[in-house]
């Protein structure tokens, strides 16, 4: 009996895990970015470029959303909003940070009303620099994303020679 | 029954019709707005005031992100104000270089706009259209300056990007394929009945109200107002390359609409101006390092609207006050007067009809309202404010 529910919750978490990697949700919220990542990210998903091929899909409400793609520096009245919608995302949460703003301050670094980056305020699972970065780029990241979600096969430890 | 209960809807900081943070707060009456307001400076960081702690080359960067879709207006602006206090001439193939990016990026703002404006009106088939079609500008811009986005083409006393041969004839097979999908879009925004519903007659705007609210660019022009500063003061080539006023008389969204795109063609005919008639020559002038005690202003017209910067200098080689000011904070009172007595369906459409931009929106004003003073606010003094003012203890 124990083994037969052990067995069928490996088996819901791996159509979980098929199901999340196959259509993630993401959210967008801009904390106090100059527009240009906002932009790149909206390009990245137009036909160009079309992030949607990998089922990702852009939502309007946390509540909704997997991944929370948050673009520039903290701004002091942007971080209570930015914990919010954090808060409000159901579990398991990831979070992508784009540019250098959000991963660094950059160009705002110690203007007075930045807290800081993206990582002093909430957990950030995937780092994109660039200012912006290029959409190929936010791909790229959101890709190594759902590699990173997706069961790993066991480490290999190979024997040293000799 | 004969009392209606009214709502108050917020909206924002994020929310899927917007895609930067503001918090509005409409109260409706059944379908109807009754009144509006907004909160700004979500994206306050503090620039002006941290442009006196650079000095003038660094704050170049800074200012250039301000705004990542006018990037180029707003280091140009910046550039111009600064050439003018240091009394330098830029040579007249930088100044065309400048002239000829400023509208490439109106090419590739307006494209934007257009995408998330047929966004917001539920029409996402224009919007994939109109940013696949963007994308041909933008490699364009690329070519040239090597970044989408914050180009970075500006110096102090000139340009750093040259166009040779091969550039310009890039750039002009991409303006002919752009040419005909506009007049295929300025077909659809027309004629398209079901789009002219959300658009026709939406948001009107008289010119004496436009004109009392101190509305700009597009905005404005769609109203019936002639206000366009490239015309008003030429700046950089403009005196050289005229554009001619895109008007428009009914100023509602449709106009709004009509304005921009047909604004796209005098674009592409600049630009084609531009690359025919190139002077020859230097691309910088020399820059003092630093930069007597002087003050100026400069204007320029961003596909929004005028952006003002006011700078004044103190002989160092930092700035001692620059002060700006961006279309998207003029526009935006006309939002919140327009949408009252319209549909709440409506919101996001006449909201996204001035093109609003509000990283470049959010500045910090204290109103003296003890007459004229002198009082100067220290770093510290700005940052302590800030953090009473959201009460946090971060």
């Amino acid at each position: 009996m124990q083994r037969l529910e052990r067995n069928w919750n490996t088996a819901i978490e791996r159509i979980k895990t098929w199901a999340r990697t196959n259509s993630p949700w993401v959210v967008h919220f801009n904390s106090g970015s100059c527009n240009g990542c906002d932009i790149e990210i909206l390009a990245a998903l137009t036909p160009r470029y079309d992030l949607e091929r990998f089922g990702v899909e852009l939502h309007g409400s946390p509540r909704h959303a997997d991944v929370l793609i948050c673009t520039g520096p903290v701004t002091r009245q942007a971080r209570d909003r930015l914990l919010r919608i954090y808060e409000q995302m159901p579990e398991p949460k990831f979070v992508v940070a784009i540019g250098s703003c959000a991963i660094s301050g950059g160009v705002f670094q110690g203007c007075y009303n930045i807290v800081g980056h993206i990582d002093e305020v909430i957990p950030v699972d995937v780092y994109v620099p660039g200012c912006p970065p290029r959409p190929e780029a936010i791909i790229d990241g959101v890709v190594k994303l759902l590699g990173k979600l997706r069961p790993s096969p066991k480490p290999v430890i190979e024997e040293p020679a000799g | 029954m004969t009392e209606t209960e009214k709502f108050s809807i917020p909206i924002g900081p994020q929310h899927p019709a917007l895609k930067e943070p503001e918090h509005f707060v409409f109260s409706v009456d059944g379908e109807m707005v009754t009144s509006a307001s907004v909160r700004l400076g979500y994206a306050h960081r503090g620039i002006e005031k941290s442009t006196e702690n650079r000095n003038w080359a660094q704050n170049l960067y800074l200012l250039e992100r301000i705004c990542g879709i006018c990037s180029h207006t707003h280091a140009l602006t910046y550039c111009l104000g600064v050439e003018k206090l240091a009394g330098v001439e830029i040579p007249p193939r930088a100044n065309a270089i400048r002239t000829l990016v400023a509208e490439m990026e109106r090419v590739h703002s307006h494209l934007l706009w257009l995408g998330v404006a047929a966004h917001e009106a539920g029409f996402d088939t224009l919007f994939m259209y109109s940013w696949r079609d963007r994308e041909t500008i933008m490699d364009l811009l690329e070519q040239l300056t090597g970044n989408r986005v914050n180009y970075s083409a500006n110096v102090l006393g000139g340009v750093k990007f040259d166009v040779d041969e091969e550039l310009a004839g890039a750039i002009l097979d991409g303006l002919d394929y752009l040419e005909k999908r506009t007049y295929h879009y300025l077909d659809v925004v027309t004629t398209d009945a079901a789009f002219l519903q959300r658009t026709r007659g939406v948001g009107v705007m008289s010119a004496e109200r436009a004109e009392r609210l101190g509305v700009v660019g597009p905005t404005a022009r769609a109203s019936s107002v002639a206000r366009d500063v490239r015309i008003d003061a030429p700046y950089a080539g403009y005196d050289e390359y005229v554009p001619n006023l895109i008007g428009h008389t009914t100023g509602d969204l449709e106009a709004r609409f009509e304005v921009r795109i047909k604004e796209l063609f005098e674009s592409y005919r600049l630009i084609r101006e531009i690359l025919a008639t190139i002077p020859e020559g230097e691309l910088t002038s020399r820059m003092p390092r630093r930069i007597k005690a002087n003050e100026a202003f400069s204007r320029v017209e961003a596909p929004r609207g005028e952006v003002f910067y006011y700078l004044r200098s103190n002989g160092s080689d930092k700035p001692d006050r620059i002060k700006v000011r961006t279309p998207t904070l003029c526009n935006m009172a006309s939002v919140l007067t327009l949408v009252i007595g319209q549909q709440l369906a409506d919101i996001p459409m006449i909201l996204v009809g001035v093109d609003p931009c509000f990283s470049c929106n959010d500045r910090m004003v204290a109103i003296n309202r003890g007459g004229r003073s002198e009082e100067v606010w220290t770093w510290e003094r700005l940052r302590q404010y800030g953090i009473d003012y959201y009460g946090g203890s971060h």
